[in-house]
Order: structure tokens, then C-alpha cells, then sequence
């Protein structure tokens, strides 16, 4: 049997130039080529989920109609707003992207592999806290939407700025507190080691019984893999949470005033971020470039060698598509109500399921079986009680429709009667008898004649 | 001193040090926050240089990702022209904060040689022996537990006072929700629908003309209450001299 080769943080940091450099390079393609195939992807979906054909004239399947898109946008008119603050107008955009992308490089794309008879790990490099790498490029990116909206110097974009920034400080606290949760089953904050922490289950003993908890932590942690869903929405502005853009309200939002590349530049970063959002919820929750079980049982290679790469993309995409299924169902969401959920709703279930997590994890390894046991037969004791005992408010039986009418004040709004039967229309009737069938000309010719 | 940190200190260095120049002299107070945003970036840079990740993350986080960004959310709300003036409200003011600011750093400066003069370095091998965040997390969770709860209670202490100093408490019957509201619009006496347009005529069709009700009567409820009650001068109602 060929066994995966889980890189170690000591494999990282000795790789030579020109494969570091290489690396980068296929990063940096990895990210241009999804952000051209997420763009077709999201308009297909969408188009699927509306009904519609969708992208299909230029190239198979209209996968060139991104490509298209961005050449004609290219060459567009570059138009500098007149009260825009230059400088930070024009880095603006730029810092949003090179954050999206910066994120890409701790990624795990696969094992150990050889690349020229070198033995590397399919990832650019690795650290102790990658995962707060990647949450301060998220952080840092957000910088990008609100100084663009800040340096437009016009209504609509500031708003979005506004928005931006403060729906980011909001969800951040929630994403945050859902990977703290991942730290602690995992017990490093390295994508690597979070990765190989995923790859089997443990045993756990539940009152006697030997039980294999799973592997994955989006089974395992599944409040913290929700909330990090919902959070990595928000985090990345898509709808429903696209309030920094909504166009019912703001226009474009930030990106009103840009145009030509610097607003290319804008799309790019946000299909990135969603890219770099989908990996990290592959890494963090769905056992990264592992193969999923029923692969592995017939096929033992499968989680060797390249093919991983391939079992980490299906994953990434599935993740897109979840994105792009959110925006084709939800409506966008009202701003206090986003914030509410952010605060009032994600945080506060976070905070005690974090509590919970450590106290079964304490329970796991400090204290012995039978007082264990104990404990956990009396916290489901408690919460029993306390389902059963909880007080519950009578509801007053709800009027009837009679008795809302009767108790209008006089002088109220004319009300039709309740039992009023209106009879059918004798020219209506007629009307519908006359009219001749709609699809008449559609018929085929055969049967007119 | 690796070679390779000593070229990210030079290169480094120089941001680091430019940032916090223009933090100081930009006019801009969003400009003011970039600078600084900069300086925080290289500072981060600087700490995960000298083996301390964790730190140097929980300052990009943190500082530049959080806190800056709140920044930036109050000097967005003051507006993007707002510049510093120039005029000294208090006199000698900038002298006494230069010779201040002076003082207070020399003050901090002798402390801390003072303080770790004797103490004798532990290195980095010791301190980062079991991981750098393990190393710090059993250091907050032992040693300095007490001290780190004090800290975020003084914090949330802060938070909740200015919740309450800024929150406006309502009471129950003072918001109006969306059911007392149709309420309202449908009880008697309280007219339902929009107000009238306001008047169309042959005359005129100025927004500030008054609409007629089918009974014949103007209604001023047809007209915006923001519009000035206004009367052409003679000289703008007498005719203009087109036909000369």
C-alpha cells in the first residue's frame, strides 16, 4: 500500500528558487484560471438555476465569454474621477487582489511530491500559524474595497466602504472564534497539520460503547463549519451579504467610480477571495486534498503522488458552487438584520459552543470513565429537565376574522362584507368561449390544412 | 543575524520608518491612518522575523486588520476633505506635546533598559522550545492568567461604558413596529392613501401650485412642505424682451 506523505513543517523552507518559484507561478495561475473559469461558472449556474441557456457564444459552452469580458475591459477608457484622491484610488485595487492571492500560498494543494527529482510538498510554503496568514489577507483585503470606496470622493461608494468595513470587523470575530475551535481539535494552526489531523477518525468511548468519531471536521465541529460558511459569505461580500455592492442601493457600491482594469482588478479579487475561501474551508473542514472514503476503499493511491490535486480541486469547486447557489436563492439580506446575525446570532453560539468543545475535550482526557460518565449523564439529566420544566408562555387564542372587524372604532376604513360571493361575469364567460386558441400559428403544417 | 533577515530588515526598514514620518506630517487624517497601516505591516513583518510568528500575525490581525480599519470607519464618518487646520487653539501647545512626547519616551526608554539591564536572555531556542503559540499560550494561561483576565475585563468595561453612553435606551411602546404602524395609517380619521399630486393647469404646472380636490377646494396637502412660499418680483413677472 502506498501511504500519502503528510509534509511536516520541517519539509518546508528548503526548496530551491526556481522551484519556490515555480510554485508561485502555478499559485498565481491556479488563481487567474479559476477566477476565468468561476466567472463562466457562476453565469451557467446561475443561467441553470433561472432557467435560462446562459453563457453560449463564445467558445464551447461560452467558456470564452470571460476571457471576451476581459480583453473588451482591458481596453476600455481608464476614467479617473476628477474629486478622487489619485494615489490611494489607484493602489486600491491592486491591494485587494495581491491579498486574495497572498492567502493562496499557505494553501495544501497535496503531499509530498517529486518535482524534478526534488521531494516537495504541493503547497508554496507552510508556517506554525498559516491560518492567521490567511485570515490577516482577508483582513488586509477588505482595506482594498473600503479605501476604494473612501478615494472615489462620491456618495455610493463611500456607503459601500462604510459597509465594507464594518460588516468585516463584524464577521471576522465569528470566523475567527469557528477556527479557534478547529485549533484546539487539531492542535496546531499550521494548513498542513490541520490537514493530517483530518485523516482518520478517532476512537472515542461513549458510555462503554467504542464509537469512530469522524475524521472530518465539517462532521466533527459542525457548528464551527457552518458559522465559518456563513462568516466566509460575508467576509468575501457575496450575496446574500453583498451589501458593500448592493446595486439596488448603492449603484455598484465601491466599485461605482472604477472602471477599465482597475475594475477588472476589483472582479479578480473577489472571485479570488472566493477561491481562497472554498480552499480554506476545504483545509479547515472537508479533510483538504484527501480523497473522500469510498475512493480510498477501492483505490489505496489514490491520496498519493498528484492525484490529490485533483480531489482538492472537485472540493474547492463544490465549495464555489455552494457561493454561486447562495446568490442564485437568497435575497440579498437588510443591513441591520446582517448585523444582527452577525452579532447577536453567530457569536454568541460560537462563544458557548467553544465552551462546550472544551469541556468535552477536557472530559475526554483529564478525567477517568466512570466519573465521566457520570457527568455526562447528568448534563443530559439537566438539559432534559430543563426542556421539560422550561416555563412556556400561553398564547391568547387569535381572534377571529368577525371578531377584528367588529372591533374597529366607527369611522374606520370601509370594509367590503365578509361573505360577499361575487358572481361570475356573463361578458367574461363569452369572452373566454370566442377568443381563439394563442398557439394556432405554432402548429405544424400538416395538421392546419 | 541570517542573511536572509538582514536583507528583509533593509528592505523593511525603510516603510517602517517612512510610514511613521508621514503618519506624523500627512495633512489627511485618512492619509495619517495609511501611514501608520504601513508602519503596523513592517513592524508585523519585523516580529515574525525574530521567530515570532504568532505576534506578528496578532498584530497584522489585530492592529492593522481591526483597529485601523475602525479608524478608518470614524474618519470616513468626519469626511473625506476634513484636512488639520493649521491654527493653534491652545497656545504653546505643540511645544509642550513636542517636549512631552520627549520626555514620556526617555521615561519609558530608562525603564525598560533599567528593567531588563540584569535580567539575562532565556534565546529563542528556549523560548520557542515546545512551538511559539504553545509557548505563549502556556505562558497566558499559567503564569500571567490573572493579569490577562484583568486586562479584558478593564476592556469589556470600556466597551459596555461606551455602549452606554452612546446607546439610547427605548422603551417598549416607543419604537413603533410594523403592525402599530398599518394601525395607525387605517384609523379613523387618518387619511390611507398618498397625498394628492400637486396641481396640473394650463397657467401652471410648478410643484409649488396647489391641487385641486373633487370638490372644487385647493389642498395644501398637495404641496411639499419644504418649498419656500416664494412671489416673482416685478421685475422677473414683467415680460422679457424677446420681440425686439
Amino acid at each position: 500500500m502506498i501511504v500519502a506523505q503528510d509534509p511536516t513543517l520541517q519539509d518546508f523552507g528548503h526548496d530551491p528558487w526556481w522551484l519556490v518559484i515555480i510554485k508561485i507561478v502555478a499559485i498565481f495561475i491556479f488563481g487567474m484560471v479559476m477566477t476565468l473559469l468561476g466567472v463562466w461558472f457562476e453565469r451557467r449556474v446561475v443561467a441553470r438555476m433561472a432557467v435560462r441557456p446562459g453563457l453560449n457564444q463564445a467558445g464551447p459552452f461560452g467558456l470564452l465569454q470571460t476571457l471576451a469580458d476581459g480583453l473588451k475591459g482591458a481596453f476600455k477608457e481608464d476614467i479617473m474621477p476628477r474629486t478622487a484622491d489619485k494615489v490611494v484610488f489607484f493602489f486600491a485595487p491592486t491591494i485587494a487582489v495581491i491579498c486574495g492571492f497572498t492567502a493562496l500560498s499557505v494553501i495544501p494543494f497535496g503531499p509530498m511530491v517529486s518535482i524534478f527529482g526534488h521531494k516537495t510538498a504541493l503547497q508554496v510554503t507552510d508556517v506554525p500559524v498559516s491560518v492567521l496568514l490567511v485570515f490577516a489577507c482577508s483582513g488586509m483585503a477588505v482595506y482594498g474595497i473600503v479605501l476604494g470606496g473612501w478615494a472615489s470622493g462620491s456618495t455610493y461608494p463611500l456607503l459601500g466602504g462604510l459597509r465594507s468595513s464594518a460588516q468585516m470587523i463584524s464577521y471576522e470575530v465569528s470566523m475567527g472564534l469557528s477556527i479557534v475551535a478547529v485549533f484546539m481539535t487539531a492542535g496546531s494552526a499550521s494548513t498542513s497539520q490541520i490537514v493530517a489531523a483530518q485523516r482518520s477518525g478517532q476512537p472515542i468511548n461513549f458510555f462503554g460503547l467504542d464509537l469512530t468519531a469522524p475524521g472530518w471536521y465539517a462532521i466533527l465541529l459542525i457548528p464551527s463549519f457552518l458559522i465559518f460558511c456563513i462568516a466566509a459569505v460575508g467576509e468575501t461580500n457575496r450575496a446574500p451579504f453583498d451589501l458593500p455592492e448592493a446595486e439596488s442601493e448603492l449603484v455598484a457600491g465601491y466599485m461605482t467610480e472604477y472602471s477599465s482594469l482597475k475594475f477588472l482588478l476589483f472582479m479578480m479579487s473577489e472571485y479570488v477571495a472566493m477561491v481562497g475561501m472554498s480552499a480554506m474551508v476545504t483545509t479547515l473542514f472537508l479533510g483538504g486534498w484527501r480523497a473522500v472514503p469510498p475512493i480510498t476503499t477501492f483505490w489505496e493511491g489514490a491520496n498519493s503522488g498528484w492525484w490529490p490535486l485533483l480531489w482538492f480541486t472537485t472540493k474547492v469547486v463544490l465549495m464555489l458552487f455552494v457561493f454561486v447557489w447562495l446568490r442564485a436563492t437568497l435575497p440579498r439580506m437588510r443591513y441591520d438584520t446582517f448585523m444582527r446575525l452577525g452579532w447577536r446570532v453567530l457569536l454568541p453560539i460560537n462563544l458557548v459552543w467553544i465552551l462546550v468543545l472544551a469541556g468535552i475535550k477536557v472530559l475526554r482526557e483529564d478525567v477517568d470513565s466512570t466519573s465521566r460518565n457520570l457527568i455526562l449523564a447528568g448534563a443530559i439529566v439537566a438539559a432534559l429537565l430543563a426542556a421539560l420544566l422550561w416555563p412556556s408562555k400561553k398564547k391568547p387564542p387569535a381572534p377571529t376574522l368577525e371578531e377584528l372587524a367588529k372591533s374597529r372604532p366607527a369611522g374606520s376604513f370601509p370594509l367590503p362584507p365578509m361573505d360577499l360571493a361575487v358572481p361570475p361575469s356573463p361578458r367574461a364567460r363569452r369572452a373566454v368561449a370566442e377568443r381563439e386558441p394563442a398557439n394556432v400559428g405554432a402548429a405544424p403544417e400538416g395538421e392546419q390544412a | 543575524m541570517s542573511t536572509g533577515e538582514a536583507v528583509t530588515f533593509w528592505i523593511l526598514v525603510w516603510p517602517a520608518l517612512v510610514g511613521a514620518i508621514g503618519m506624523v506630517l500627512a495633512r489627511n487624517a485618512i492619509h495619517s491612518a495609511l501611514w501608520l497601516v504601513l508602519t503596523m505591516l513592517s513592524i508585523g513583518v519585523f516580529y515574525v522575523l525574530q521567530s515570532a510568528p504568532f505576534i506578528g500575525m496578532a498584530q497584522i490581525i489585530v492592529y492593522t486588520g481591526a483597529i485601523m480599519m475602525l479608524f478608518l470607519f470614524v474618519l470616513m464618518l468626519v469626511g473625506r476633505d476634513a484636512s488639520d487646520s493649521l491654527i493653534e487653539t491652545l497656545r504653546g501647545q505643540r511645544v509642550a506635546a513636542v517636549l512631552l512626547g520627549i520626555g514620556f519616551a526617555a521615561l519609558v526608554g530608562t525603564g525598560v533598559y533599567r528593567a531588563l539591564n540584569q535580567a539575562t536572555p532565556a534565546g529563542l531556542e528556549q523560548a520557542n522550545a515546545q512551538g511559539n503559540i504553545e509557548g505563549i499560550a502556556r505562558l497566558l494561561f499559567t503564569k500571567y492568567v490573572f493579569a490577562f483576565e484583568v486586562t479584558s475585563a478593564l476592556l469589556i468595561t470600556a466597551a459596555v461604558g461606551a455602549m452606554v453612553l452612546a446607546h439610547k435606551e427605548r422603551r417598549k411602546g416607543e419604537r413603533r413596529g410594523q403592525p402599530e404602524t398599518m394601525r395607525a395609517r387605517f384609523f379613523p380619521g387618518n387619511y390611507p392613501g398618498p397625498k394628492p399630486g400637486p396641481g396640473v393647469y394650463a397657467t401652471s404646472d410648478s410643484v409649488a401650485t396647489p391641487g385641486r380636490l373633487p370638490d372644487g377646494t385647493l389642498t395644501e396637502r398637495s404641496i411639499s412642505k419644504i418649498l419656500p412660499v416664494r412671489e416673482l418680483t416685478s421685475s422677473e413677472s414683467a415680460p422679457k424682451g424677446t420681440e425686439k
